[in-house]
C-alpha cells in the first residue's frame, strides 16, 4: 500500500473502508475513507490519523515515503473517533515533537483517551506556524461539526486540509474528483451535508463569508473522508453555500408508513396531485427507507408531505423515529403538510403539523384525517392537498 | 434568574452555577456576563443564546 502524491512533497497517506455499511447508523453504501496528508518539509507534518483498526495501513503508506519516526509534527483537526481512534497507536510509533489542536480538541482528547504527558500545543484561529518552506494556518470551526473542529490551509499550496467539511462517505479508487463517478460524488456528499453538516449551516453560511471576505487562493481542498477536490473546488463550495443557505429544489418529497395501507392510497393520491402541478414528486415508504437516504431527499426538496396512520394514540415507530432524526438535523425553509388514516382517536396528523412547525416549516393545509379506508372523495381532497403543496412551491421558487 | 441556551451547541448557561472556566461566579445573571463571554462548548458568542422556557 503506497501513499498518493497530491503536491511536489505533499501525500495523501490515509486507508480506505471498502465494505464499511453502517457508519454511527449513517448507511455507508459506497464505503468510505480516513484521509490523511503527509507534508515532507522541514518540519514532517502529519495530518490526523484514522479509524482504529486502520492504523497499520496509514502507517504503510506513510512508509513508502519516509520512515513514520521521521514525522516531527502532528495536527488535530477533529477528535471523532474516525480519524481519531488510531490517535494514540499512532503517536507511540512516530513520538511527535509537538501535536497542534484546538483547546476543545486537547480537553476532548484527554476525555477519551484519559491521558495527560503529550506534547500538545494549543492553537487558535489565526495562528500560524512556519514548517520549513510552507506555513500552515489554523483556523477553529467550531460545531462545524463538532466543538473541536478545525481546518487547516496552507497558502504557499493554496491548499486547504478541510477535516469532515467537503467531504463524503465514497470509497474509490481514485483519489481525486475528476477521477470518479461526478453524479455519485454530488449525491454522497448532498448525503454527507444532510445528515452531519446541516445542523451547523449558520457557521457554515458564516464561515464561507469569512474566507471569502478573506481572499483565501485555494487550489485544492482536501477533506477527510471521499475524494480530494482540484478540479471542481468552486462547484463543491458553491453546493455549500446553497445547502447552507437552505435552498432546495422544486420538488416535493412524501414521506409516510402504513399498518394496512390506507395511509398508503392517500399517500399514493397526494403524489398525483403534486404530479398534476408539473412538479417532480418521490415517495418514501419508511418500513423499507433507510433514514440517512430519505434525509438527502428532505435537504434537496422543497416541499415535505409527512403521513402516519396513529399507532395507540401517536405515531408509527418508524415514522416517530424518523421524524425525531429529521428534527435535530434542524432542516429550515420547507413547505408542508400531513396526512393519515386512523380509527377512533387520530392524534397522528396533528403531531406531524406540530413537527412541520418544530422545523419552522410553512404550513400549507390544516392535514387530511381519514377515518379507516379513504373513499373517493377523500382521494380527491389528497389530490388537493398535493396541488395545494406543489402550487406553493412554485409560488415561491417563482415558477 | 433565567437559563440561556447556546443555539449552536445546545449548552445551558445556569446562573444559579455561572461559568467556573472562565472565573465566573455562581450567581451572575446571563445579562451581567460580559460581552466578550463566549460559550464554554463551542464559542459561541452571547449574541448565539436564547432564554430557556
Ligand atoms: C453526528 C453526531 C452528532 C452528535 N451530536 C451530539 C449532540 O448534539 N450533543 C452531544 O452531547 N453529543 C453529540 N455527539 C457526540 C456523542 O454523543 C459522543 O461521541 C458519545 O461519546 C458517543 O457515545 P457512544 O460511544 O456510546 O456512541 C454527536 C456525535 C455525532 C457523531
Ligand atoms: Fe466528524
Ligand atoms: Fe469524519
Ligand atoms: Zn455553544
Amino acid at each position: 500500500m503506497e501513499a498518493v502524491k497530491i503536491k511536489e512533497g505533499i501525500y495523501w497517506v490515509g486507508a480506505i473502508d471498502w465494505n464499511i455499511r453502517n457508519f454511527h447508523g449513517y448507511s455507508t453504501i459506497r464505503g468510505t475513507t480516513y484521509n490523511t496528508y503527509l507534508v515532507i518539509d522541514e518540519k514532517i507534518t502529519l495530518f490526523d490519523t484514522v479509524k482504529h483498526g486502520f492504523e497499520e495501513e496509514m502507517l504503510a503508506r506513510i512508509r513508502s515515503v519516509i520512515e513514520p519516526e521521521k514525522i516531527d509534527y502532528l495536527v488535530v483537526n477533529h477528535i471523532e473517533p474516525d480519524h481519531a481512534g488510531g490517535f494514540l497507536h499512532i503517536v507511540k510509533v512516530i513520538k511527535p515533537e509537538k501535536i497542534f489542536l484546538t483547546p476543545n480538541a486537547k480537553a476532548g482528547l484527554l476525555e477519551y483517551f484519559h491521558i495527560q504527558d503529550l506534547p500538545f500545543e494549543e492553537v487558535k484561529t489565526g495562528k500560524e506556524v512556519k514548517i520549513g518552506k510552507r506555513t500552515i494556518k489554523f483556523f477553529e470551526t467550531p460545531m462545524i461539526h463538532w466543538p473541536d473542529s478545525m481546518i487547516s490551509y496552507l497558502p504557499e499550496e493554496k491548499l486547504l486540509i478541510s477535516q469532515d467539511a467537503f467531504g463524503a462517505h465514497y470509497a474509490t479508487s481514485g483519489r481525486f474528483d475528476d477521477e470518479v463517478d461526478h453524479c455519485e460524488l454530488i449525491q454522497e456528499c448532498a448525503k454527507y451535508y444532510a445528515n452531519i453538516v446541516l445542523p451547523y449551516s449558520p457557521q457554515v453560511n458564516k464561515l464561507l463569508k469569512t474566507v471569502k471576505e478573506m481572499n483565501l487562493a485555494i487550489d485544492m481542498i482536501c477533506p477527510d473522508h471521499g475524494i480530494i477536490w482540484r478540479k471542481n473546488v468552486g462547484e463543491i463550495v458553491g453546493l455549500y453555500e446553497r445547502w447552507s443557505s437552505y435552498i432546495a429544489d422544486q420538488k416535493v418529497l412524501i414521506v409516510y408508513d402504513t399498518m394496512w395501507k390506507s395511509t398508503e392510497k392517500m399517500a399514493y393520491a397526494i403524489l398525483e396531485g403534486v404530479v398534476k402541478e408539473g412538479i417532480a414528486a418521490k415517495l418514501c415508504k419508511l418500513s423499507v427507507s433507510d433514514l440517512t437516504e430519505v434525509m438527502a431527499e428532505v435537504m434537496l426538496s422543497k416541499g415535505i408531505i409527512l403521513g402516519s396512520p396513529t399507532l395507540n394514540n401517536g405515531l408509527l415507530p418508524t415514522v416517530a423515529g424518523f421524524t425525531a432524526y429529521m428534527k435535530g438535523l434542524r432542516p429550515r425553509g420547507k413547505i408542508g403538510a400531513s396526512f393519515g388514516s386512523y380509527g377512533w382517536s387520530g392524534e397522528a396528523v396533528k403531531i406531524l403539523n406540530e413537527v412541520l412547525k418544530d422545523m419552522k416549516a410553512e404550513v400549507v393545509h390544516e392535514g387530511i384525517r381519514c377515518k379507516y379506508s379513504p373513499d373517493k372523495e377523500t382521494l380527491e381532497r389528497c389530490t388537493e392537498l398535493g396541488k395545494t403543496v406543489a402550487k406553493k412551491v412554485k409560488e415561491v421558487l417563482g415558477l | 434568574m433565567k437559563k440561556y441556551k447556546c443555539n449552536i451547541c445546545g449548552y445551558v448557561y445556569d446562573p444559579q452555577a455561572g461559568d467556573p472556566s472562565s472565573n465566573i461566579p455562581p450567581g451572575t445573571p446571563f445579562e451581567n456576563l460580559p460581552d466578550n463571554w463566549t460559550c464554554p462548548v463551542c464559542g459561541a458568542s452571547k449574541e448565539d443564546f436564547s432564554p430557556e422556557d
